[in-house]
């Protein structure tokens, strides 16, 4: 696995839109976005209320994974590439989640949504009509994602990355600054955490630094481990997305797991450990 | 209210009541028109990202920070940038207007 196997960049995906092979999809939050204007051919999906369980948290299931992609056209054939705001957060955790679920001919668009605004692209917002497909998905690869058990049994014996900002990990903050504050019932960090904020992989156009900038910010500048295995968090999953990307898609990290509940979880579980302020 | 890490929905026209929070809201303008596509910024001491927001249509941002001093930088297409310092406190709007 090498970056041009994962990572494309804005010109090859104005030269792919309406090959039949390809399926570009947005993938955000708040979808008002798409509505806006999106790449042309672009379908989206709505991070929460497509890719979340209505109501326990996790994810859909298997099945709900399958019922979605065959209602937005999507073939188990076809090559997805996705793209969105806020940096590509989403679309780095749905990257995660269709690799999670099997799908290994995906793409993530460089700079996402961002650059290509700030290049002043083409936007649509015409809606694709792609005909119904029959997805079918494998069972969950588990090798990807790390539950709150392993977490703890982690502390301490394999690298923790905390990729929020400096002041949600010291504990200053409980959610970015872009947000009202609220969700754990505690600040902080987990123990032996290092805090490489998600941003510093990322350029100021949302595309991703050079391999060997950011082998030097994980190796170099934050002292990782490279041997052992690694665990990504932040606040709910979706900018420790962008960092398993990297760490596992770009730098090749054999096993780096995805902890997507994350400190909205670990922050209020009862009688966990729990650091406040620098990395110790 | 968003539980996410995304912008709030329905963007930031919404007025901010500051409440405990250190809120810095405002508005990009270019040539007298909002700018409804483009990024704020909030950057903190050394430039250290900390977080990022897409224009709204009206050309609004809205953080909601810690108190302190930060710097603002404003992206827009055709290379448009601008920076302006300000400061956060805990109770109170802080309201920026960025003209690039």
């Amino acid at each position: 696995m090498s970056r041009s196997d994962v990572l494309v960049d804005a010109d090859w995906a104005e030269a792919h839109i309406g090959d039949p092979h390809v399926v570009i999809v947005e993938v955000d939050e708040d979808t008002s976005a798409y509505d806006k204007g999106h790449i042309p051919g672009a379908v989206k999906i709505d991070w929460k209320k497509d890719l979340q369980d209505p109501v326990r948290r996790d994810f859909v299931d298997k099945t709900g994974f399958e019922a979605l992609l065959s209602e937005r056209g999507i073939s188990d054939d076809d090559t997805v590439l996705l793209y969105g705001g806020n940096n590509n957060w989403f679309a780095a955790y749905a990257y995660w989640y269709f690799r999670l679920y099997g799908h290994d001919k995906v793409l993530l668009l460089d700079g996402g949504r961002k650059k290509w605004e700030l290049d002043s692209r083409e936007l649509s917002t015409e809606v694709p009509q792609r005909p119904r497909t029959s997805y079918t998905a494998t069972e969950q690869d588990r090798s990807l994602r790390a539950l709150r058990d392993e977490v703890l049994d982690a502390i301490g014996k394999r690298n923790l990355v905390d990729v929020r900002s400096p002041d949600e990990f010291t504990g200053r903050l409980l959610a970015p600054a872009h947000l009202p504050q609220e969700q754990a019932q505690r600040a902080g960090h987990i123990p032996t955490a290092r805090n490489v904020p998600w941003s510093k992989a990322a350029n100021e156009d949302g595309t991703f630094r050079s391999d060997d900038e950011l082998r030097q910010l994980y190796q170099g500048d934050a002292g990782l481990d490279f041997s052992k295995d690694t665990i990504a968090y932040c606040r709910i999953g979706e900018r420790s997305a962008h960092t398993w990307f990297v760490l596992h898609e770009l730098l090749g990290l054999p096993n780096v797991k995805n902890y997507d509940g994350s400190w909205t979880e670990y922050g209020s579980l009862v009688g966990v450990p729990i650091e406040l302020g620098e990395a110790r | 209210m968003t539980d996410g890490c995304g912008a709030p929905a329905g963007g930031v026209s919404a007025p901010a009541a500051a409440g405990s929070q250190a809120v810095v809201e405002g508005k990009v303008v270019h040539q007298g028109a909002a700018v409804s596509t483009g990024y704020a910024r909030l950057l903190g001491t050394g430039e250290e990202f900390v977080a990022e927001v897409p224009l709204g249509d009206d050309g609004g941002f809205r953080f909601f920070a810690a108190p302190g001093s930060w710097t603002l930088r404003v992206l827009a297409p055709g290379g448009l940038r601008a920076e302006r310092s300000v400061q956060a406190d805990y109770g109170q709007v802080t309201t920026v207007e960025v003209t690039i």
